[in-house]
C-alpha cells in the first residue's frame, strides 16, 4: 500500500476516523454509516475492494481501556489488484439490534456474518439466513464472549434437520415440488455425511436430487469446532504455535510460519536473512506436501487407487526429512517468534534435493496416469464450474480462486520474505472446473520445486534467531550459568512475549489460500483475541454454487479437489 | 500326534474350543471403520499406505459402512456436536465390535480443554484400547492393533462385553 491510499480514503470519508495500521488502512465509522462505507469501498473505482476476506467481532468486556461500547464488528476487505487492504470497523452497543448485513455486497458475508453471530451473538439486519454455523444448533450462549466460561460444556443430542434451508434453496431456484409431482417425479433428499468417506473428516452435505442431478444443496459444518480461538486467549504467544499446527494439519509448518509472521509484524521485528529463507524453504516444501495429500485423496475418490500409492509414498518419505528437522512427523511446531526453533541440520540440502527428485517422480508418475486419461477428463472437465466473479464474491483465495482464472497470489501481489527475488509462475485456470482445480495443484508443485531449488542456492549463512531478550529465549548456557539468563528465561516462559496494545491483521499465502490472523492485544503476553481467517471456510461457503446442477458423483470429486481441512474449516 | 478322541478320527478332524477357533478368525480379520475427524486420521493414512502397510496385520479391509465393520478406530477430536454421530455409528456396527481410541484428543480431549470438546470418547462409547500421542505414530496404531488381537484371544463368544455401559448420551 502507498501512503496516498490513506489520504484518498480520508478524503472520501470525512466523517470516519481513518488510520494506518501496519500496511493497511483502518476506517472507523458510525454503525449507521457502515453499509454506505462498505458499498463505496466496493463499488467506487478508486477503491474497488472486490474481496471480503473476513468478518469478525471483538468483545471489550474485559479490555483495560474502554472503547465506547462492548462490541465492535470488523470487516476486512481487499482490492487484490492494487494490494489495498482496508478494515472497516463499527462499534455495536446493542448486539440484538446489531448492524446491517453486507450480504448484498459480498456473498462471503453469508458465512462470515453467521460465524460472528454464532460466536458473539451480534445480529446482522437483513441477513437471509442468520443462524449458528460452528456451534450446534441447540447450543446456548455465545462462546467467544468474554463472559462465557471456557469450560462450560453442553451435551447436545439433536441433529439439525436443515429442512427449511433446503426448501428455501429449492424455492430460490424456482423448483416447485407440486409441478414435479405432476410430471410424476419427486425430489429426493440425500445426506452425504457427516461421516462419509468422501467428506475426509466431518461435513454434512445435504442435497435435493432429481434423479442423480443436484437441484439444491446446503451444507453444515462445525463438527470439528474445537475452540481454537477461545483456547488461544489463554495461551502465551509462543504456546499458540502448537495449536496452529492443528489448523491445516496437512501443512502444519505453513500455519506456524504465517502465525509468527503476523505476531512479528506487530512487534516490528525483522527476522534474520537466514530465517526468512528457511521459512520460504519450509513453506514451499509443505505446499507440495499439502497438494500431494489433496491429490492423492482426490484421485482415490475418483477410483484411482494407484495414484494414492504414488503420491502418498512421497509424503511418507518426506516425513524422514521433516522428523530429522523438527522431531515430529505431522505436528511440526518449528517456528518461534523472532526466528526458528533451530537451524537446519548438516546435510539438509542433500536430503532435500533427494526428496525433490523423488517427489518429482511421484507426481510425474501420477500425472502420466491422469493427464491424458479419458475417464479423468470426462469426469472433471466442465464439471462444477465456478466463474471468477462468483469465486471472488464468495471470498475464495488460493488455488481454487486461481483455477477460476483470477491471478491473485500474495507471493506475487504482496510479497514478503524476498518472494519477489524468485523466479516462478502462478498457474491459473481457464474454466474454473474440477479439472482446473486438479491441474493447478500439479502445476503449483512444479513451481514450488522451482522456488526451492533457487532458495537452496541463495540461502545465506548466519543466525536463525534475532538477538532480543524481550522476544527470544536466551542460550541454554546463559540460563544454566547466570541469574540474568535464568530470570530472562523464566519471564519469557511464564509471561510470554509482550505485545503493545492494539489490533492488527496479517496474512500469508498458505497452500489453500489466504491464511490471515486477526489479533487484539491488551499489552500482555497473551492475545486478548485471536481470530483466524481460514481459506477453506470461504471455499466451502461456495460449495453449493459449484455443485448445483451437477451430478451427485461430481459433488464427491469436487469436495476432494477443493481440499477442505476440518481443523482449519471449523477451528 | 493326536490323542484321545482325535486319534480315532484321523487327520481330517481337529477338535478345539469354540472360543479359540472363533477368536482366531476374528483376530486376524478385523475390518476397521475409520472415524477420522482430524489430524490423527492423517497418521492412519500413513499406517494404511505402503510403508507401514496395515494389511500385514489383517486389518486392511477398511469399510466405510459401520454395518460391515467390527473395529471402530476413532482418529481425532470429537466435539459435542459430533458426539451423537459417533454414538450412532457405534450402534450401527454389529456385534462383536471393538473400539480403539487413537490419539490424545479421542482419549482425553487432548490440548482442547474447552467448551466444545468431549474430554475422552469413553464418556460416549466403551473403549478397548487407548493410543497416546498427538498424533500417534503409525507404528503405535499397529501396536494397538496387535494388543487388541491379544485381547480378543482371551475373550469368550458367550459374554456380552458392554451390556452395562452408560455414557453421557444414554
Ligand atoms: S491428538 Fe493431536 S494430532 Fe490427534 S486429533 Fe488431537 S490434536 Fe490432532
Amino acid at each position: 500500500m502507498n501512503a496516498t491510499a490513506l489520504e484518498k480514503i480520508r478524503a472520501a470519508f470525512p466523517d470516519a476516523t481513518c488510520s494506518q495500521v501496519l500496511n493497511y488502512v483502518v476506517v472507523d465509522v458510525q454503525p449507521e454509516k457502515l453499509q454506505d462505507t462498505l458499498t463505496r469501498l466496493k463499488n467506487d473505482q478508486d477503491f474497488n475492494c472486490g474481496l471480503l476476506l473476513d468478518v469478525t467481532a471483538i468483545d471489550y468486556l474485559d479490555y483495560p481501556t474502554p472503547q465506547g461500547a462492548r462490541f465492535r464488528v470488523v470487516y476486512t476487505i481487499k482490492n487484490w489488484q492494487d494490494n489495498l487492504l482496508v478494515q472497516v470497523r463499527a462499534l455495536v452497543s446493542d448486539p440484538e439490534a446489531g448492524v446491517p448485513s453486507a450480504v448484498p455486497l459480498w456473498d462471503s458475508a453469508r458465512w462470515g456474518e453467521r460465524e460472528t453471530y454464532d460466536q458473539y451473538g451480534i445480529n446482522f439486519q437483513g441477513h437471509p439466513d442468520l443462524r449458528r454455523i460452528l456451534n450446534h444448533c441447540q447450543f446456548e450462549g455465545h462462546p467467544l464472549r468474554k463472559d462465557y466460561p471456557i469450560d462450560k460444556r453442553q451435551v447436545l443430542y439433536e441433529t439439525d434437520s436443515l429442512e427449511p434451508q433446503i426448501r428455501a434453496r429449492l424455492a430460490d431456484k424456482g423448483i416447485d415440488e407440486a409441478t414435479m409431482k405432476d410430471i410424476n417425479t419427486e425430489v429426493m433428499y440425500l445426506n452425504l455425511g457427516p461421516s462419509h468417506p468422501a467428506t475426509h473428516g466431518a461435513i454434512r452435505i445435504l442435497t435435493a436430487l432429481d434423479g442423480e442431478t443436484i437441484l439444491a444443496n446446503v451444507n453444515e459444518i462445525g463438527y470439528l469446532h474445537r475452540g481454537f480461538e477461545k483456547t488461544a486467549e489463554q495461551r502465551t504467544y509462543n504456546q499458540i504455535v502448537p495449536l496452529t499446527d492443528r489448523l491445516n494439519y496437512c501443512s502444519s509448518m505453513i500455519n506456524n510460519i504465517a502465525y509468527v509472521k503476523a505476531v512479528e509484524s506487530w512487534l516490528g521485528i525483522q527476522i534474520t536473512e537466514r530465517a526468512q529463507f528457511m521459512r520460504v524453504v519450509l513453506t514451499e516444501f509443505y505446499r507440495i506436501l499439502d497438494h500431494l495429500v489433496c491429490l492423492a485423496a482426490a484421485l482415490v475418490d475418483m477410483g484411482g487407487l494407484t495414484n494414492y500409492w504414488y503420491l502418498y509414498n512421497e509424503k511418507e518419505a518426506a516425513y524422514d526429512f521433516i522428523s530429522r528437522l523438527t522431531g515430529a512427523r505431522l505436528t511440526s511446531s518449528f517456528t518461534r517468534i523472532g526466528g526458528m526453533y533451530r537451524d537446519f541440520y548438516d546435510g539438509w540440502k542433500e536430503d532435500l534435493e533427494r526428496q525433490l527428485v523423488d517427489i518429482e517422480k511421484g507426481f510425474g508418475d501420477a500425472l502420466k496416469l491422469v493427464q491424458t486419461n479419458r475417464i479423468v477428463h470426462d469426469r472433471t472437465q466442465g464439471v462444477c464450474v465456478l466463474p471468477a466473479e462468483t469465486a471472488l464474491s464468495y471470498g475464495l483465495t488460493g488455488p481454487t480462486l486461481r483455477a477460476s482464472g483470477v491471478a491473485y497470489d500474495m507471493r506475487k501481489d504482496a510479497p514478503y520474505y524476498n518472494y519477489e527475488a524468485f523466479d516462478f509462475d502462478v498457474p491459473i485456470g481457464t474454466k474454473g472446473d474440477v479439472y482446473d482445480r486438479f491441474m493447478i495443484r500439479f502445476e503449483e508443485m512444479v513451481q514450488s520445486v522451482r522456488i526451492l531449488r533457487q532458495v537452496m542456492k541463495m540461502i545465506p549463512e548466519g543466525p536463525v534467531n534475532i538477538k532480543d531478550s524481550q522476544v527470544v529465549l536466551p542460550e541454554k548456557a546463559q540460563v544454566y550459568n547466570n541469574i540474568e539468563g535464568l530470570a530472562n528465561h523464566f519471564k519469557l516462559i511464564f509471561e510470554g512475549v509482550k505485545t503493545p496494545p492494539g489490533e492488527w491483521y496479517d496474512s500469508f499465502e498458505a497452500a489453500n489460500g489466504e491464511l490471515g490472523f486477526h489479533f487484539v492485544s491488551d499489552g500482555s503476553g497473551r492475545p486478548y483475541k485471536l481470530k483466524v481467517r481460514p481459506p477453506c471456510f470461504y471455499v466451502m461457503g461456495a460449495f453449493h454454487k459449484m455443485v448445483e446442477g451437477n451430478m451427485i458423483a461430481d459433488a464427491i470429486i469436487n469436495l476432494s479437489c477443493i481440499n477442505i481441512i476440518g481443523g482449519e474449516l471449523d477451528r | 500326534m493326536a490323542l484321545g478322541l482325535e486319534a480315532n478320527l484321523g487327520d481330517t478332524v481337529i477338535t478345539t474350543k469354540l472360543d479359540e477357533v472363533i477368536n482366531w478368525g476374528r483376530q486376524y480379520s478385523l475390518w476397521p471403520f475409520v472415524f477420522g475427524t482430524a489430524c490423527c486420521a492423517i497418521e492412519f493414512m500413513s499406517a494404511a499406505a505402503s510403508q507401514h502397510d496395515i494389511s500385514r496385520f489383517g486389518a486392511e479391509v477398511v469399510r466405510f459402512s459401520p454395518r460391515q465393520a467390527d473395529l471402530l478406530l476413532v482418529c481425532g477430536t470429537v466435539t459435542y456436536k459430533q458426539a451423537p454421530v459417533l454414538k450412532r455409528i457405534y450402534e450401527q456396527m454389529p456385534d462383536p465390535k471393538w473400539v480403539v481410541s487413537v490419539g490424545a484428543c479421542a482419549c482425553s480431549g487432548g490440548i482442547y480443554d474447552n467448551y466444545s470438546t468431549v474430554q475422552g470418547i469413553d464418556s460416549i462409547i466403551p473403549v478397548d484400547i487407548y493410543i497416546s500421542g498427538c498424533p500417534p505414530r503409525p507404528e503405535a496404531i499397529l501396536d494397538a492393533l496387535i494388543k487388541l488381537q491379544d485381547q480378543i484371544k482371551g475373550e469368550s463368544v458367550l459374554v456380552d462385553r458392554h451390556k452395562d455401559f452408560k455414557g453421557i448420551l444414554d
